[in-house]
């Protein structure tokens, strides 16, 4: 790195700033980088362009097309390369443009970013970090607004998190980097560039653990957890029961495999109601695993069943529809209307 | 004999490309079966009768193959054999779940082993047993992917021998990965340069990964070899269900040199191996070799080769048996006696029995097994079931002792 880029990063990192959430990762990003040269960032566009959604800005001009690499145009290749860049001792971050995409890499991703560590009695570490743009709500074509990540959490061997805000989404991306065990990264894509999120971003904070849920706001009536776009629509929620008297709990998951539930049980047993939120279809689906283990361990503490408000069981719909179909603050506070009614 | 030059392949300006383009089934199969000799490209060094062909090309590779180096290679064939053919009859008998037999593809195996360096890494798909003992991968520590017992034992790094690979084509882009790495850490440039080397069958070249290889390997240089056996049966599927074109052409598609050997022929696998290697170590990769070769034996012990091909073509490839050829010119030459021909047969028979001794020895792993490694870090989720099963299963012993 030149001694030019080095400063500059320097300067980020000095500065408390307030950045979004795309610019947090980026900073993340580079910051990785910078500390260990065995971080490459591979994907398709992501050098010159930047990645389709700028997250990888300058990253190729700063550190070179050796550790930026503007890839052929095939997901397995993608993922398939970085898995033999990893066994090298690479710690390769694949960007996924966008999660509809996923899938032609989905083989190499359960087969092997997923398996190597446990077939081979930990003789083969995969520290890989596949980031993937997910969610809708952009008004985009179909394969541009998915939320498959309860595929990902399904699978043994697979770590799975999810940022919601600009603090996390600088640490996340690091600790990611930093893990040893292949993590999927799933980024709320819809609020990358939202200035209304942006918020101040200290390097010289300590983070807290990467696979731990938050709660990000206290309250008595009812819990909601969420993660990713949807926390945003959990907090907005919150805003508006405060008017009818209700004082919502909103947990952050964060980390969707292994599920951190600590925080959810503790949060169950103090206001008796869970609402589970997610924009993916519910059916099989995380808001299904976090029902089913609430109710175990929280049985003698509910008040009503646990509800879920999420997508619904369709392929995602045409964007004109994604409104209806895209689980908005009335449909959470209708559902906490539900759980006090029972 | 028909063979692949019986019609022409479409140049640029060379004619009416759609009817260049377009041979019939029966000359595509001709092409591909003709084979029978692998065509007129084969490279070859010692015929089935034992004859050794000079080349004015691979000569030089194997130079300093003199009778005693030969020797090594026959033996190193006639013991991974005899270890194939006692795990093929350990599966027979129940000691293993499933045997996945090398019978016939032990000098592709052999002559590509032996041509890697102690810094290469080589790929291996699931037949590659023969390679893995070249790396130095004992039998029993394989064979216990097929006991049940394990997924993969080995040090992959100290042997150089990734671990096994069973779905289609996957390892050939996680090797195209590791060799951009060989390559971005500046390995590559003169004759102590790294390579990588892939091994995978016929079948898996219709595989979007394979391609997908092809196609990286070729953008970043990568100093891989992509050695195909072409073993001419995917399971039940003959090549031709695969390919109108001789597999070792298509790497011209895709902007890198490709050859077909004669799988069968060690020291020409060995030969056309380090030739590809060595420009891979230079800086000159990727190269694709399809060694022609037949699988003499099962897919696995799970299907049944009599349902799907005849007879005659097994007794004809019969005849280009690898290790019988290295005999003939062994012995014709005088470059092995009687008592060297038994000493290997001892050998093996030893290597067998002693492998087979470990077979009905080997202990059922632990339960917690289950549990080991799925993690590089600790999963609070996954602690929590080991705990919760292994107390369960304590209780058990608990009740039994009453």
């Amino acid at each position: 790195m030149t001694a030019s880029v080095k400063s500059t990063v320097d300067a980020a990192k000095n500065d408390i700033q307030k950045l979004t959430i795309g610019k947090a990762l980026n900073l993340g990003l580079r910051t990785a980088m910078e500390a260990d040269d065995k971080v490459i960032v591979m994907g398709e566009d992501v050098g010159k362009l930047g990645g389709v959604f700028r997250i990888t800005d300058g990253l190729q001009k700063d550190f070179g097309e050796q550790r930026v690499l503007d890839t052929p145009l095939a997901e397995s290749g993608i993922i398939g390369t970085a898995v033999g860049l990893a066994v090298r001792g690479f710690r390769p971050v694949c960007e996924i443009q966008f999660e509809g995409f996923i899938f032609p890499g989905f083989d190499q991703i359960v087969s092997q970013v997923a398996k190597l560590h446990y077939r081979t009695q930990g003789k083969v570490k995969v520290p890989l970090v596949i980031r993937v743009p997910f969610g809708g709500g952009i008004g985009a074509v179909e394969h541009h607004s998915e939320s498959p990540e309860s595929l990902f959490a399904h699978v043994p061997g697979l770590k799975v998190v999810s940022c919601s805000n600009a603090v996390d989404a600088y640490w996340m991306i690091q600790q990611a980097i930093a893990s040893d065990d292949p993590v999927l990264f799933f980024e709320p894509k819809r609020l990358y560039h939202s200035g209304a999120l942006r918020a101040e971003v200290d390097p010289t904070a300590t983070p807290g653990p990467l696979f731990a849920s938050r709660v990000l706001r206290t309250g008595t009536t009812a819990t909601v957890v969420a993660y990713g776009p949807s926390v945003k629509v959990a907090l907005d929620a919150a805003t508006a029961a405060e008017e009818d008297g209700h004082s919502l709990e909103v947990i952050d998951l964060r980390t969707l495999s292994p599920l951190d539930l600590g925080p959810v049980f503790d949060s169950v047993r103090r206001t008796g109601r869970l609402v589970a939120l997610s924009e993916a279809p519910g059916e099989s689906s995380l808001t299904s695993e976090i029902a089913t283990r609430v109710q175990q361990e929280c049985f003698y503490s509910l008040e009503a069943p646990v509800l879920r408000v999420t997508g619904f069981d369709t392929p995602y719909p045409p964007a004109k529809l994604e409104e209806h179909y895209l689980p908005d603050l009335d449909r959470v506070l209708d559902a906490v209307d539900r759980s006090l009614a029972w | 004999m028909p063979s692949p030059e019986q019609w022409t392949h479409p140049e640029p300006g060379a004619g009416p490309a759609a009817e260049a383009a377009q041979p019939t089934p029966e000359q595509v199969i001709a092409g591909l079966r003709a084979t029978n000799e692998g065509g007129p490209e084969l490279t070859q060094l010692l015929t089935p009768e034992g004859e050794r062909l000079s080349s004015s090309v691979f000569d030089r590779y194997v130079a300093d193959i003199d009778s005693e180096a030969l020797r090594g290679l026959y033996r190193d064939m006639v013991l991974v054999r005899r270890a194939d053919r006692e795990s093929n009859a350990m599966q027979r008998q129940g000691q293993l779940g499933i045997w996945v037999p090398l019978l016939g593809q032990e000098a592709a195996q052999i002559g590509s082993g032996r041509a890697l360096k102690s810094g290469d890494m080589a790929f291996p798909s699931y037949r590659e047993h023969g390679v893995a003992y070249t790396r130095g991968v004992d039998f029993k520590e394989l064979i216990g992917i097929f006991r049940c017992t394990d997924h993969s034992g080995w040090d992959f790094k100290k042997h150089g021998f990734h671990p096994y690979t069973i779905v289609i084509g996957n390892q050939v882009l996680n090797a195209t990965g590791y060799a951009m790495g060989q390559k971005f850490e500046g390995k590559v440039g003169d004759d102590d340069g790294e390579a990588t080397i892939v091994y995978f069958g016929d079948g898996a070249t219709s595989q979007g990964d394979v391609h997908e290889g092809f196609v990286w390997a070729a953008v970043y240089d990568a100093p891989v070899v992509f050695f195909c056996q072409n073993n001419q049966w995917a399971i039940s599927e003959p090549t031709e269900r695969q390919s109108r074109l001789p597999l070792y052409q298509r790497a011209r598609g895709y902007g890198f040199p490709g050859i077909r050997v004669d799988g069968n022929d060690v020291l020409a696998c060995l030969a056309v191996s380090r030739w590809a290697l060595e420009e891979c170590r230079h800086g000159n990769g990727p190269v694709l070799i399809e060694a022609f070769t037949y699988r003499m034996d099962a897919h696995t012990t799970t299907d049944d080769p009599t349902r799907y091909r005849l007879s005659d073509e097994l007794e004809e490839w019969k005849l280009k048996d690898p290790i019988e050829r290295v005999r003939a010119y062994l012995a014709r030459g005088g470059g092995a006696d009687q008592a060297f021909f038994d000493q290997v047969q001892a050998d093996a028979d030893a290597f067998a029995a002693e492998l087979r001794e470990y077979v009905f020895s080997m202990a059922d792993p632990p339960p917690s097994r289950i549990f080991d490694n799925v993690y590089a870090d600790p999963s609070p989720v996954l602690d929590a079931q080991r705990e919760e099963f292994l107390s369960y299963l304590d209780g058990f012993a608990t009740a039994g002792e009453h």
